[in-house]
């Protein structure tokens, strides 16, 4: 099982690769979106690599979850609502929410998604 | 005029890879400025051609049901300027493809010399998507016609392409 600090190399690898970005500003605390300026189709290209760099595979909708941010069920007045909120819970157990549950616009979703639950997210999926 | 960056195909493996050639010619109007006395293929456009390639690749593999648009260009390299006199050789590759999306690798060579590479990276939008349609069927199909597409095209399998009925 690969430790922690692999996963963190091999997904720093796959972000500067997809992101253009340098070595060093890929740290556990930066926000996907605003720190490294991921736009939308680079959450697919993240996807092709993290795929290939762990040999796992990365269903849609589970790194990302547009299904739910796009939901009538679960958006209201464009905020998640509570049940929005407990799937996203229930469906991503590795991304920290907290910040997201003070103001959860779906536009900030994006914002909220550091490198740490990237990495939380592979370890989930590899077992590390 | 339309936007045509590569001039046939001469090989075409559905779902695998593909070459496409582009020769490049000083009757074509945008290297007469580029530059004066001495001109050379801009490498942007090279990266056009060698998307052409590759996104016919890609919207063949999945039957051209979806709008396929080059989204990124993850890595891109040159290694010399192609001139009037040269053709260009792309290599297409599919590296990996999802519904919503491909990543492809493509080269570009003179004879055996690389001149270039690339990682191109596709998305393919539904219609709704914020992409407005990008071909009639029938413009569609005379393209692929031109490229010769039915003519040297394989599946998986190695049975000539089915020329679709649109």
């Amino acid at each position: 099982m690969p430790s922690r600090d692999e996963i963190f190399e091999k997904v720093r690898t796959a972000l500067v690769d997809a992101l253009g970005v340098d070595d060093d500003e890929v740290t556990s605390s930066a926000t996907m979106v605003g720190d490294l300026g991921a736009e939308s189709i680079d959450f697919l290209d993240i996807v092709f690599r993290l795929e290939k760099a762990f040999g796992i595979k990365i269903p849609r909708g589970e790194l990302f979850p547009e299904d739910v941010l796009s939901s009538s069920e679960f958006v209201t007045n464009g905020k998640v609502n509570a049940a929005g909120l407990a799937a996203l819970k229930a469906r991503m157990p590795f991304y920290d929410l907290t910040n997201f549950e003070k103001n959860p616009s779906v536009q900030n979703f994006p914002n909220m998604l550091t490198v740490e639950d990237m990495v939380r997210y592979v370890q989930s999926k590899v077992g590390g | 005029m339309r936007w045509f960056w590569i001039d046939r195909f001469d090989e075409f493996v559905r779902g695998s890879h593909a070459v496409a050639v582009k020769n490049v010619s000083l009757a074509e109007e945008h290297l007469h400025d580029h530059f004066p006395g001495a001109a050379l293929m801009p490498n942007s456009l090279i990266v056009e051609g060698m998307a052409q390639t590759a996104g016919l690749l890609v919207a063949d593999a999945i039957d051209y049901n979806r709008r396929v648009v080059l989204a990124k260009v993850a890595a891109a390299e040159f290694h010399f300027d192609a001139v009037p006199g040269d053709t260009l050789r792309f290599r297409a590759e599919i590296l990996d493809l999802k519904p919503g999306g491909s990543l492809t690798k493509v080269s570009s060579r003179v004879d055996e010399r690389l001149q270039g590479e690339a990682e191109l990276f596709f998305a393919h939008l539904e219609p709704g998507e914020g992409v407005p349609k990008l071909f009639e069927p029938e413009e569609l199909l005379k393209w692929l016609d031109q490229m010769h597409i039915y003519d040297i095209g394989r599946d998986e399998s190695g049975q000539p392409l089915q020329r679709p009925d649109w």
